[in-house]
Protein backbone atom coordinates (compact mmCIF):
# COMPACT_ATOMS: atom_id res chain seq x y z
CA UNK A 1 0.00 0.00 0.00
CA UNK A 2 3.05 2.60 0.89
CA UNK A 3 4.63 1.62 -2.20
CA UNK A 4 1.96 3.02 -4.27
CA UNK A 5 1.76 6.34 -2.65
CA UNK A 6 5.67 6.82 -2.40
CA UNK A 7 6.26 9.77 -4.75
CA UNK A 8 9.08 8.88 -7.42
CA UNK A 9 12.42 10.62 -6.39
CA UNK A 10 12.43 10.97 -10.25
CA UNK A 11 9.49 11.38 -12.89
CA UNK A 12 9.34 12.94 -16.05
CA UNK A 13 6.05 13.10 -18.39
CA UNK A 14 5.55 13.60 -21.86
CA UNK A 15 9.28 15.37 -21.95
CA UNK A 16 10.28 16.39 -25.44
CA UNK A 17 13.07 18.78 -26.59
CA UNK A 18 13.98 19.43 -30.29
CA UNK A 19 16.94 21.11 -31.51
CA UNK A 20 16.02 23.30 -34.30
CA UNK A 21 14.13 20.65 -36.94
CA UNK A 22 15.47 17.82 -35.20
CA UNK A 23 13.08 16.32 -32.76
CA UNK A 24 15.48 14.18 -30.00
CA UNK A 25 12.79 13.87 -27.05
CA UNK A 26 9.85 12.99 -28.36
CA UNK A 27 7.52 12.06 -25.40
CA UNK A 28 9.29 10.72 -22.39
CA UNK A 29 7.57 9.04 -19.64
CA UNK A 30 10.00 7.99 -16.56
CA UNK A 31 9.60 7.37 -13.34
CA UNK A 32 12.49 6.29 -10.58
CA UNK A 33 11.84 5.19 -7.30
CA UNK A 34 14.17 5.93 -4.74
CA UNK A 35 16.50 3.61 -3.83
CA UNK A 36 16.40 2.69 -7.65
CA UNK A 37 18.95 1.76 -10.13
CA UNK A 38 17.49 2.64 -13.39
CA UNK A 39 19.75 1.92 -16.64
CA UNK A 40 18.91 3.75 -20.17
CA UNK A 41 20.27 1.83 -23.23
CA UNK A 42 19.39 2.70 -26.92
CA UNK A 43 21.63 3.42 -29.83
CA UNK A 44 23.97 6.02 -30.13
CA UNK A 45 22.34 9.92 -30.75
CA UNK A 46 19.59 9.01 -29.60
CA UNK A 47 18.96 11.15 -26.57
CA UNK A 48 20.16 9.54 -23.42
CA UNK A 49 22.37 12.62 -22.41
CA UNK A 50 20.17 14.73 -23.39
CA UNK A 51 17.56 13.14 -20.97
CA UNK A 52 19.92 12.85 -18.35
CA UNK A 53 21.00 16.93 -18.99
CA UNK A 54 16.45 17.66 -18.87
CA UNK A 55 16.15 16.11 -15.44
CA UNK A 56 19.78 18.06 -14.57
CA UNK A 57 18.21 21.41 -15.25
CA UNK A 58 21.15 21.55 -17.85
CA UNK A 59 18.69 21.74 -20.99
CA UNK A 60 15.27 23.63 -20.87
CA UNK A 61 12.90 20.84 -21.98
CA UNK A 62 10.35 22.49 -25.15
CA UNK A 63 7.27 20.98 -23.14
CA UNK A 64 6.48 18.12 -20.39
CA UNK A 65 7.04 18.31 -16.76
CA UNK A 66 10.15 17.25 -14.71
CA UNK A 67 9.44 16.19 -10.83
CA UNK A 68 12.37 15.70 -8.12
CA UNK A 69 10.43 14.53 -5.22
CA UNK A 70 7.50 15.42 -6.61
CA UNK A 71 8.37 19.14 -6.87
CA UNK A 72 8.06 20.44 -10.47
CA UNK A 73 11.51 21.65 -11.79
CA UNK A 74 11.35 22.70 -14.95
CA UNK A 75 9.61 26.33 -14.55
CA UNK A 76 12.20 26.79 -11.13
CA UNK A 77 13.94 29.87 -11.05
CA UNK A 78 17.81 29.49 -10.70
CA UNK A 79 18.30 30.20 -7.24
CA UNK A 80 15.66 27.33 -6.06
CA UNK A 81 17.00 25.39 -8.78
CA UNK A 82 20.71 25.49 -6.93
CA UNK A 83 19.55 24.08 -4.32
CA UNK A 84 17.80 20.90 -5.93
CA UNK A 85 20.95 20.69 -7.79
CA UNK A 86 22.96 20.09 -4.23
CA UNK A 87 21.20 16.62 -4.07
CA UNK A 88 22.39 15.12 -7.51
CA UNK A 89 25.56 13.79 -8.83
CA UNK A 90 26.50 13.57 -12.34
CA UNK A 91 28.98 11.80 -13.68
CA UNK A 92 29.58 13.28 -17.62
CA UNK A 93 30.14 11.59 -20.53
CA UNK A 94 33.55 12.97 -21.26
CA UNK A 95 34.19 13.21 -18.15
CA UNK A 96 34.13 17.33 -17.60
CA UNK A 97 36.89 17.80 -15.73
CA UNK A 98 38.39 21.40 -14.48
CA UNK A 99 41.42 21.28 -16.49
CA UNK A 100 42.47 24.23 -14.14
CA UNK A 101 42.52 22.45 -11.10
CA UNK A 102 44.39 19.14 -10.01
CA UNK A 103 42.50 15.96 -9.82
CA UNK A 104 41.74 16.15 -6.06
CA UNK A 105 40.33 19.40 -6.26
CA UNK A 106 38.42 18.11 -8.87
CA UNK A 107 37.06 15.63 -6.34
CA UNK A 108 36.57 17.83 -3.79
CA UNK A 109 35.24 20.90 -5.80
CA UNK A 110 31.75 20.29 -4.44
CA UNK A 111 32.47 19.50 -0.67
CA UNK A 112 34.53 23.11 -0.87
CA UNK A 113 32.39 24.76 -2.85
CA UNK A 114 29.04 23.38 -2.60
CA UNK A 115 28.98 21.78 1.15
CA UNK A 116 31.45 25.14 2.15
CA UNK A 117 33.46 21.89 3.90
CA UNK A 118 37.05 22.81 5.35
CA UNK A 119 39.85 22.48 2.44
CA UNK A 120 41.69 19.80 4.09
CA UNK A 121 38.99 17.98 4.83
CA UNK A 122 37.67 18.07 1.51
CA UNK A 123 41.03 17.12 0.32
CA UNK A 124 41.25 13.92 2.89
CA UNK A 125 37.66 12.77 1.29
CA UNK A 126 38.68 13.43 -2.27
CA UNK A 127 41.90 10.90 -1.97
CA UNK A 128 39.92 8.41 -0.51
CA UNK A 129 37.56 8.74 -3.12
CA UNK A 130 40.26 8.45 -5.34
CA UNK A 131 41.30 5.36 -3.96
CA UNK A 132 37.88 4.16 -4.02
CA UNK A 133 37.90 4.32 -8.11
CA UNK A 134 41.42 2.17 -7.99
CA UNK A 135 43.82 5.26 -8.22
CA UNK A 136 46.78 5.72 -5.91
CA UNK A 137 47.01 9.09 -3.48
CA UNK A 138 49.64 10.64 -5.72
CA UNK A 139 47.07 11.01 -8.66
CA UNK A 140 45.30 13.20 -6.74
CA UNK A 141 48.24 15.89 -7.13
CA UNK A 142 48.41 15.48 -11.24
CA UNK A 143 46.15 17.83 -13.68
CA UNK A 144 43.32 16.16 -15.48
CA UNK A 145 45.29 16.76 -18.22
CA UNK A 146 47.92 14.58 -17.51
CA UNK A 147 45.54 11.35 -16.85
CA UNK A 148 44.47 8.85 -19.74
CA UNK A 149 40.98 8.94 -20.81
CA UNK A 150 40.12 5.92 -18.54
CA UNK A 151 41.84 7.55 -15.24
CA UNK A 152 39.71 10.80 -16.02
CA UNK A 153 36.08 9.00 -16.68
CA UNK A 154 36.99 7.54 -12.68
CA UNK A 155 37.86 10.80 -11.38
CA UNK A 156 34.60 11.97 -12.85
CA UNK A 157 32.94 9.33 -10.95
CA UNK A 158 34.94 10.23 -7.58
CA UNK A 159 33.44 13.36 -8.23
CA UNK A 160 30.02 12.31 -8.47
CA UNK A 161 30.11 10.63 -5.42
CA UNK A 162 32.00 12.65 -3.24
CA UNK A 163 29.47 14.59 -1.71
CA UNK A 164 27.24 11.47 -1.61
CA UNK A 165 24.36 12.97 -3.56
CA UNK A 166 20.69 11.30 -3.18
CA UNK A 167 20.80 10.95 -6.83
CA UNK A 168 23.38 10.01 -9.21
CA UNK A 169 23.73 10.46 -12.71
CA UNK A 170 26.41 8.10 -14.81
CA UNK A 171 26.90 8.79 -18.11
CA UNK A 172 28.54 5.68 -19.53
CA UNK A 173 30.50 5.08 -16.27
CA UNK A 174 32.17 2.07 -18.37
CA UNK A 175 33.04 2.86 -21.53
CA UNK A 176 36.69 3.53 -21.95
CA UNK A 177 37.59 0.99 -18.98
CA UNK A 178 39.65 -2.47 -19.37
CA UNK A 179 36.96 -5.35 -18.03
CA UNK A 180 38.76 -5.46 -14.58
CA UNK A 181 38.31 -2.10 -13.98
CA UNK A 182 34.35 -1.67 -15.66
CA UNK A 183 33.88 -4.61 -13.01
CA UNK A 184 35.39 -2.58 -10.56
CA UNK A 185 33.11 0.51 -11.32
CA UNK A 186 29.88 -1.58 -11.49
CA UNK A 187 30.56 -2.75 -8.03
CA UNK A 188 31.25 0.86 -6.64
CA UNK A 189 27.94 1.87 -8.04
CA UNK A 190 26.37 -0.87 -6.64
CA UNK A 191 27.56 0.02 -3.69
CA UNK A 192 26.66 3.71 -3.71
CA UNK A 193 23.10 2.50 -4.35
CA UNK A 194 22.77 -0.22 -1.67
CA UNK A 195 24.89 1.18 1.00
CA UNK A 196 23.92 4.62 0.42
CA UNK A 197 20.17 4.36 -0.32
CA UNK A 198 21.20 6.76 -3.36
CA UNK A 199 18.80 6.91 -6.35
CA UNK A 200 20.66 6.39 -9.63
CA UNK A 201 19.94 6.42 -13.35
CA UNK A 202 22.72 5.53 -16.02
CA UNK A 203 23.42 5.38 -19.49
CA UNK A 204 25.16 2.35 -20.81
CA UNK A 205 25.93 0.35 -23.67
CA UNK A 206 27.93 -2.13 -21.75
CA UNK A 207 25.10 -4.79 -21.30
CA UNK A 208 27.03 -6.77 -18.85
CA UNK A 209 27.63 -3.81 -17.09
CA UNK A 210 23.96 -2.59 -17.41
CA UNK A 211 22.86 -6.31 -15.88
CA UNK A 212 25.21 -5.78 -12.55
CA UNK A 213 24.24 -2.50 -11.67
CA UNK A 214 19.84 -1.87 -12.91
CA UNK A 215 16.98 -2.79 -10.21
CA UNK A 216 15.25 -1.42 -14.01
CA UNK A 217 15.85 -1.27 -17.92
CA UNK A 218 14.69 1.05 -19.83
CA UNK A 219 15.25 1.54 -23.73
CA UNK A 220 15.12 4.49 -25.73
CA UNK A 221 14.48 4.95 -30.04
CA UNK A 222 13.70 7.63 -31.37
CA UNK A 223 12.91 10.11 -28.94
CA UNK A 224 10.15 7.57 -26.69
CA UNK A 225 10.53 4.79 -23.89
CA UNK A 226 10.08 1.90 -25.80
CA UNK A 227 10.66 -0.67 -23.08
CA UNK A 228 10.61 -0.67 -19.28
CA UNK A 229 11.64 -3.64 -16.99
CA UNK A 230 13.04 -5.17 -14.71
CA UNK A 231 16.49 -6.91 -15.74
CA UNK A 232 15.27 -10.28 -15.45
CA UNK A 233 12.29 -9.32 -17.80
CA UNK A 234 15.71 -8.24 -20.10
CA UNK A 235 15.83 -11.80 -21.87
CA UNK A 236 12.78 -12.39 -22.40
CA UNK A 237 10.96 -9.13 -23.63
CA UNK A 238 8.84 -10.32 -26.48
CA UNK A 239 10.34 -6.66 -27.74
CA UNK A 240 12.36 -7.10 -31.28
CA UNK A 241 14.00 -3.55 -31.11
CA UNK A 242 15.28 -4.88 -27.39
CA UNK A 243 16.22 -8.19 -28.51
CA UNK A 244 18.59 -6.70 -31.45
CA UNK A 245 19.89 -4.24 -29.22
CA UNK A 246 20.84 -6.66 -26.04
CA UNK A 247 22.89 -9.07 -28.86
CA UNK A 248 24.17 -6.43 -30.76
CA UNK A 249 22.59 -7.46 -33.93
CA UNK A 250 23.13 -5.45 -37.34
CA UNK A 251 20.06 -7.02 -38.50
CA UNK A 252 16.88 -6.18 -37.42
CA UNK A 253 14.15 -3.70 -36.35
CA UNK A 254 16.47 -0.31 -35.43
CA UNK A 255 18.83 -0.73 -38.71
CA UNK A 256 16.14 -1.45 -40.81
CA UNK A 257 14.31 2.02 -39.68
CA UNK A 258 17.19 3.92 -39.69
CA UNK A 259 18.35 2.55 -43.37
CA UNK A 260 14.24 3.62 -44.53
CA UNK A 261 14.90 7.37 -42.85
CA UNK B 1 10.47 41.93 -64.55
CA UNK B 2 10.15 38.85 -62.22
CA UNK B 3 13.46 38.36 -61.94
CA UNK B 4 13.76 41.63 -60.50
CA UNK B 5 10.56 41.30 -58.48
CA UNK B 6 11.98 38.19 -57.01
CA UNK B 7 15.56 40.19 -56.05
CA UNK B 8 14.26 43.11 -54.68
CA UNK B 9 11.99 41.26 -52.31
CA UNK B 10 14.99 38.79 -51.69
CA UNK B 11 17.65 41.79 -51.10
CA UNK B 12 14.63 43.12 -48.75
CA UNK B 13 14.53 39.73 -46.89
CA UNK B 14 17.81 39.42 -46.41
CA UNK B 15 18.41 43.04 -44.33
CA UNK B 16 15.29 41.67 -42.46
CA UNK B 17 16.83 38.49 -41.48
CA UNK B 18 20.29 40.14 -40.41
CA UNK B 19 18.05 43.14 -38.60
CA UNK B 20 15.79 40.38 -36.62
CA UNK B 21 19.20 38.45 -36.01
CA UNK B 22 20.87 41.78 -34.78
CA UNK B 23 18.27 42.57 -32.58
CA UNK B 24 18.09 38.61 -30.90
CA UNK B 25 21.69 39.20 -30.52
CA UNK B 26 21.73 42.49 -28.54
CA UNK B 27 18.72 41.21 -26.59
CA UNK B 28 20.21 38.29 -25.27
CA UNK B 29 23.38 40.08 -24.64
CA UNK B 30 21.41 42.43 -22.45
CA UNK B 31 20.13 39.35 -20.52
CA UNK B 32 23.57 38.21 -20.27
CA UNK B 33 25.13 41.44 -18.73
CA UNK B 34 22.58 42.13 -16.47
CA UNK B 35 22.52 38.95 -14.81
CA UNK B 36 26.12 38.88 -14.78
CA UNK B 37 25.89 42.48 -13.09
CA UNK B 38 23.51 41.14 -10.54
CA UNK B 39 25.92 38.65 -9.62
CA UNK B 40 28.34 40.97 -8.48
CA UNK B 41 26.86 41.77 -5.22
CA UNK B 42 25.76 38.33 -4.01
CA UNK B 43 27.90 35.94 -1.93
CA UNK B 44 29.67 33.64 -2.60
CA UNK B 45 32.43 35.05 -3.81
CA UNK B 46 35.62 33.46 -5.16
CA UNK B 47 38.79 35.47 -4.17
CA UNK B 48 41.32 33.21 -5.59
CA UNK B 49 39.51 33.58 -8.69
CA UNK B 50 39.49 36.97 -8.73
CA UNK B 51 43.52 37.30 -7.27
CA UNK B 52 44.72 34.81 -10.45
CA UNK B 53 42.48 37.08 -12.66
CA UNK B 54 44.26 40.75 -11.50
CA UNK B 55 47.28 39.10 -12.27
CA UNK B 56 46.51 37.26 -15.60
CA UNK B 57 44.48 40.65 -16.71
CA UNK B 58 46.43 43.50 -15.37
CA UNK B 59 50.46 41.98 -14.62
CA UNK B 60 50.59 40.25 -17.57
CA UNK B 61 49.17 42.96 -19.61
CA UNK B 62 52.14 45.43 -18.70
CA UNK B 63 54.89 44.84 -21.23
CA UNK B 64 52.43 45.27 -23.55
CA UNK B 65 50.49 48.23 -22.66
CA UNK B 66 53.76 49.82 -21.70
CA UNK B 67 55.52 49.32 -25.02
CA UNK B 68 52.75 51.03 -27.26
CA UNK B 69 52.27 53.96 -25.08
CA UNK B 70 56.19 54.30 -24.74
CA UNK B 71 56.85 54.36 -28.56
CA UNK B 72 53.28 56.09 -28.94
CA UNK B 73 54.50 59.13 -26.64
CA UNK B 74 57.72 59.30 -28.35
CA UNK B 75 56.08 59.32 -31.76
CA UNK B 76 53.79 62.21 -30.62
CA UNK B 77 56.96 64.16 -29.80
CA UNK B 78 58.19 63.91 -32.85
CA UNK B 79 55.60 64.22 -35.00
CA UNK B 80 53.91 67.31 -33.09
CA UNK B 81 58.19 68.84 -33.66
CA UNK B 82 57.80 68.60 -37.24
CA UNK B 83 54.13 69.88 -37.30
CA UNK B 84 54.93 72.87 -34.94
CA UNK B 85 58.20 74.30 -36.28
CA UNK B 86 56.36 75.64 -38.97
CA UNK B 87 54.76 77.87 -36.69
CA UNK B 88 57.70 78.80 -33.94
CA UNK B 89 55.36 76.63 -31.46
CA UNK B 90 58.06 74.01 -30.43
CA UNK B 91 57.13 74.71 -26.94
CA UNK B 92 53.43 73.01 -27.23
CA UNK B 93 54.57 69.69 -27.49
CA UNK B 94 54.77 68.95 -23.93
CA UNK B 95 51.26 69.57 -23.55
CA UNK B 96 50.10 68.22 -26.69
CA UNK B 97 51.95 64.72 -25.57
CA UNK B 98 50.70 64.35 -21.97
CA UNK B 99 47.19 65.77 -22.98
CA UNK B 100 46.48 63.31 -25.72
CA UNK B 101 48.08 60.64 -23.74
CA UNK B 102 46.18 60.79 -21.17
CA UNK B 103 42.77 61.77 -22.37
CA UNK B 104 42.87 59.56 -25.66
CA UNK B 105 46.00 57.27 -26.12
CA UNK B 106 46.68 55.56 -23.05
CA UNK B 107 43.27 54.57 -22.56
CA UNK B 108 42.54 53.61 -26.30
CA UNK B 109 45.80 51.71 -26.52
CA UNK B 110 45.30 50.05 -23.42
CA UNK B 111 41.80 48.71 -24.26
CA UNK B 112 43.03 47.44 -27.83
CA UNK B 113 45.96 45.68 -26.35
CA UNK B 114 43.74 44.00 -23.78
CA UNK B 115 40.63 43.80 -26.19
CA UNK B 116 43.27 41.30 -28.19
CA UNK B 117 45.28 39.78 -25.06
CA UNK B 118 42.80 38.95 -22.44
CA UNK B 119 39.42 39.24 -24.53
CA UNK B 120 40.62 36.52 -26.55
CA UNK B 121 42.20 34.41 -23.70
CA UNK B 122 38.86 34.81 -21.54
CA UNK B 123 36.57 33.65 -24.77
CA UNK B 124 38.76 30.46 -25.30
CA UNK B 125 38.92 29.62 -22.00
CA UNK B 126 35.37 29.61 -21.33
CA UNK B 127 34.56 28.24 -24.86
CA UNK B 128 36.45 25.35 -24.14
CA UNK B 129 34.70 24.98 -20.83
CA UNK B 130 31.71 25.51 -22.37
CA UNK B 131 32.17 22.45 -25.25
CA UNK B 132 33.94 20.48 -22.16
CA UNK B 133 30.72 20.56 -20.45
CA UNK B 134 33.10 22.08 -17.61
CA UNK B 135 30.12 24.65 -16.99
CA UNK B 136 27.85 22.38 -16.76
CA UNK B 137 30.02 20.27 -14.39
CA UNK B 138 29.66 23.64 -12.46
CA UNK B 139 26.27 24.00 -11.98
CA UNK B 140 25.68 20.03 -10.98
CA UNK B 141 28.33 20.91 -8.35
CA UNK B 142 25.98 23.85 -7.06
CA UNK B 143 28.60 26.58 -8.30
CA UNK B 144 27.09 29.12 -10.16
CA UNK B 145 29.06 29.90 -12.97
CA UNK B 146 28.22 33.72 -13.10
CA UNK B 147 29.98 33.96 -9.91
CA UNK B 148 32.70 31.21 -10.17
CA UNK B 149 33.74 32.95 -13.84
CA UNK B 150 32.57 36.04 -15.06
CA UNK B 151 31.84 38.08 -11.91
CA UNK B 152 35.63 37.50 -10.87
CA UNK B 153 36.91 38.46 -14.83
CA UNK B 154 34.52 41.76 -14.79
CA UNK B 155 35.89 42.89 -11.59
CA UNK B 156 39.33 42.27 -12.17
CA UNK B 157 38.82 44.28 -15.79
CA UNK B 158 37.17 46.71 -14.29
CA UNK B 159 39.64 47.80 -11.72
CA UNK B 160 42.87 46.82 -13.29
CA UNK B 161 42.23 48.86 -16.59
CA UNK B 162 42.22 52.53 -14.94
CA UNK B 163 45.58 51.22 -12.68
CA UNK B 164 47.09 49.94 -16.36
CA UNK B 165 46.38 53.05 -18.27
CA UNK B 166 47.85 55.58 -15.13
CA UNK B 167 51.14 53.27 -16.10
CA UNK B 168 50.75 53.97 -19.18
CA UNK B 169 50.03 57.63 -19.22
CA UNK B 170 53.37 57.94 -17.69
CA UNK B 171 55.25 55.48 -19.38
CA UNK B 172 53.87 57.65 -22.70
CA UNK B 173 54.96 60.61 -21.26
CA UNK B 174 58.22 59.35 -20.56
CA UNK B 175 58.65 58.39 -24.06
CA UNK B 176 57.49 62.09 -24.99
CA UNK B 177 60.58 63.38 -22.70
CA UNK B 178 62.72 61.11 -23.74
CA UNK B 179 62.64 62.11 -27.52
CA UNK B 180 62.13 66.04 -26.97
CA UNK B 181 65.21 66.21 -24.43
CA UNK B 182 67.55 63.71 -26.08
CA UNK B 183 66.52 63.90 -29.85
CA UNK B 184 64.92 67.45 -30.16
CA UNK B 185 67.59 69.07 -27.93
CA UNK B 186 64.74 71.08 -25.10
CA UNK B 187 65.45 71.55 -21.98
CA UNK B 188 64.62 68.55 -19.72
CA UNK B 189 63.51 71.07 -16.86
CA UNK B 190 60.98 72.97 -18.46
CA UNK B 191 59.65 70.54 -20.59
CA UNK B 192 58.65 68.57 -17.54
CA UNK B 193 57.17 71.60 -15.62
CA UNK B 194 54.61 72.17 -19.25
CA UNK B 195 54.00 68.37 -19.02
CA UNK B 196 52.88 68.95 -15.65
CA UNK B 197 51.39 72.54 -15.44
CA UNK B 198 48.89 71.27 -18.69
CA UNK B 199 47.20 68.37 -16.75
CA UNK B 200 43.78 69.37 -15.25
CA UNK B 201 42.68 66.49 -13.08
CA UNK B 202 40.00 66.04 -15.38
CA UNK B 203 42.59 64.90 -18.02
CA UNK B 204 43.84 61.88 -16.49
CA UNK B 205 40.55 61.33 -14.44
CA UNK B 206 38.26 60.70 -17.63
CA UNK B 207 41.01 58.71 -18.72
CA UNK B 208 40.79 55.94 -15.65
CA UNK B 209 36.84 56.37 -16.42
CA UNK B 210 37.48 55.66 -19.93
CA UNK B 211 39.22 52.30 -18.86
CA UNK B 212 37.17 51.25 -16.33
CA UNK B 213 34.52 50.62 -19.06
CA UNK B 214 36.62 49.67 -21.20
CA UNK B 215 37.93 46.91 -19.03
CA UNK B 216 34.45 46.28 -18.45
CA UNK B 217 33.68 46.01 -22.14
CA UNK B 218 36.46 43.55 -22.97
CA UNK B 219 35.79 41.40 -20.12
CA UNK B 220 32.44 41.06 -20.46
CA UNK B 221 32.16 40.60 -24.08
CA UNK B 222 34.79 37.90 -23.39
CA UNK B 223 32.74 35.76 -21.01
CA UNK B 224 29.37 36.48 -23.52
CA UNK B 225 31.12 34.64 -26.48
CA UNK B 226 32.64 32.25 -24.59
CA UNK B 227 29.34 31.33 -22.67
CA UNK B 228 27.57 31.29 -26.22
CA UNK B 229 30.57 29.20 -27.98
CA UNK B 230 29.43 26.91 -30.80
CA UNK B 231 30.15 23.70 -30.58
CA UNK B 232 33.60 22.16 -31.44
CA UNK B 233 37.47 23.78 -32.29
CA UNK B 234 35.50 25.80 -34.61
CA UNK B 235 33.28 27.28 -32.06
CA UNK B 236 35.53 28.09 -29.50
CA UNK B 237 37.59 29.76 -32.64
CA UNK B 238 34.74 31.95 -34.02
CA UNK B 239 33.80 32.99 -30.25
CA UNK B 240 37.42 34.36 -29.96
CA UNK B 241 37.65 36.07 -32.63
CA UNK B 242 34.28 37.55 -32.02
CA UNK B 243 35.27 38.39 -28.51
CA UNK B 244 38.01 40.73 -29.66
CA UNK B 245 36.08 42.29 -32.94
CA UNK B 246 32.94 43.47 -30.97
CA UNK B 247 35.46 44.54 -27.76
CA UNK B 248 37.44 46.58 -30.01
CA UNK B 249 34.33 48.08 -31.97
CA UNK B 250 32.70 48.65 -28.36
CA UNK B 251 35.66 50.65 -27.26
CA UNK B 252 35.70 53.02 -29.69
CA UNK B 253 31.89 53.85 -29.79
CA UNK B 254 31.90 54.44 -26.39
CA UNK B 255 35.50 56.20 -26.32
CA UNK B 256 33.51 58.98 -28.49
CA UNK B 257 30.67 58.91 -26.56
CA UNK B 258 32.58 59.49 -23.70
CA UNK B 259 34.94 62.01 -25.10
CA UNK B 260 31.65 64.37 -25.71
CA UNK B 261 30.15 63.40 -21.82
CA UNK B 262 33.54 64.02 -20.23
CA UNK B 263 34.50 67.27 -22.79
CA UNK B 264 31.43 69.30 -23.88
N1 LIG C 1 23.30 21.20 -27.46
C1 LIG C 1 22.88 20.56 -28.56
N2 LIG C 1 22.60 21.27 -29.68
C2 LIG C 1 22.17 20.65 -30.79
N3 LIG C 1 21.98 19.33 -30.89
C3 LIG C 1 22.24 18.57 -29.83
C4 LIG C 1 22.70 19.14 -28.59
N4 LIG C 1 22.88 18.15 -27.71
C5 LIG C 1 22.54 17.02 -28.35
N5 LIG C 1 22.15 17.25 -29.63
C6 LIG C 1 21.68 16.25 -30.59
O1 LIG C 1 20.76 15.41 -29.95
C7 LIG C 1 20.94 14.08 -30.33
C8 LIG C 1 21.02 13.20 -29.11
O2 LIG C 1 22.21 13.48 -28.41
P1 LIG C 1 22.66 12.68 -27.13
O3 LIG C 1 23.98 13.26 -26.71
O4 LIG C 1 21.58 12.68 -26.13
O5 LIG C 1 22.89 11.21 -27.69
P2 LIG C 1 23.17 9.91 -26.85
O6 LIG C 1 21.95 9.07 -26.87
O7 LIG C 1 23.73 10.26 -25.53
O8 LIG C 1 24.27 9.20 -27.76
P3 LIG C 1 25.64 8.50 -27.33
O9 LIG C 1 25.29 7.14 -26.92
O10 LIG C 1 26.44 8.51 -28.58
O11 LIG C 1 26.24 9.31 -26.24
C9 LIG C 1 22.17 14.04 -31.19
O12 LIG C 1 21.76 13.84 -32.52
C10 LIG C 1 22.82 15.36 -31.05
O13 LIG C 1 23.32 15.78 -32.28
MG1 LIG D 1 25.52 10.35 -24.68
Amino acid sequence: MSEAVQTPKISMRDVRKSFGTKKVLNSIDLDVAEGESCVIIGGSGTGKSVTLKCVLGLIKPDSGSIKIDGTEITEMDNDDHEDVMSKFGMLFQGGALFDSLPVWENVAFGLIHGRKMDREEAREIAMQKIEAVGMGRQVGDLYPAELSGGMQKRIGLARAIAANPEIIFFDEPTTGLDPIMADVINDLIVKCVKDLGATALSITHDMASARKIADKVTMIHEGKLIWTGSVEELDNSNNEYVDQFIHGRAEGPITKHANMV
Amino acid sequence: MKVKNYSINDFFQTIGHSLLSFFAAVGQFSAFAGLSVSHVFRAPFFPKNFLKQIVSIGYYSLPVVGLTTFFTGMVLALQSYTGFTRFNAESAIASVVSLSITRELAPILAGLMVAGRVGASIAAEIGTMRVTEQIDALRTLSVNPFKYLVVPRLIAGTLTLPILVLIGDLIGIMGGYIVSVHVLGFSAGSYLSQSWDVLQPMDVISGLAKAAVFGFIVTIMGCYHGFNSGRGAQGVGAATTNAVVTSSILILIFNYILTQVFFS
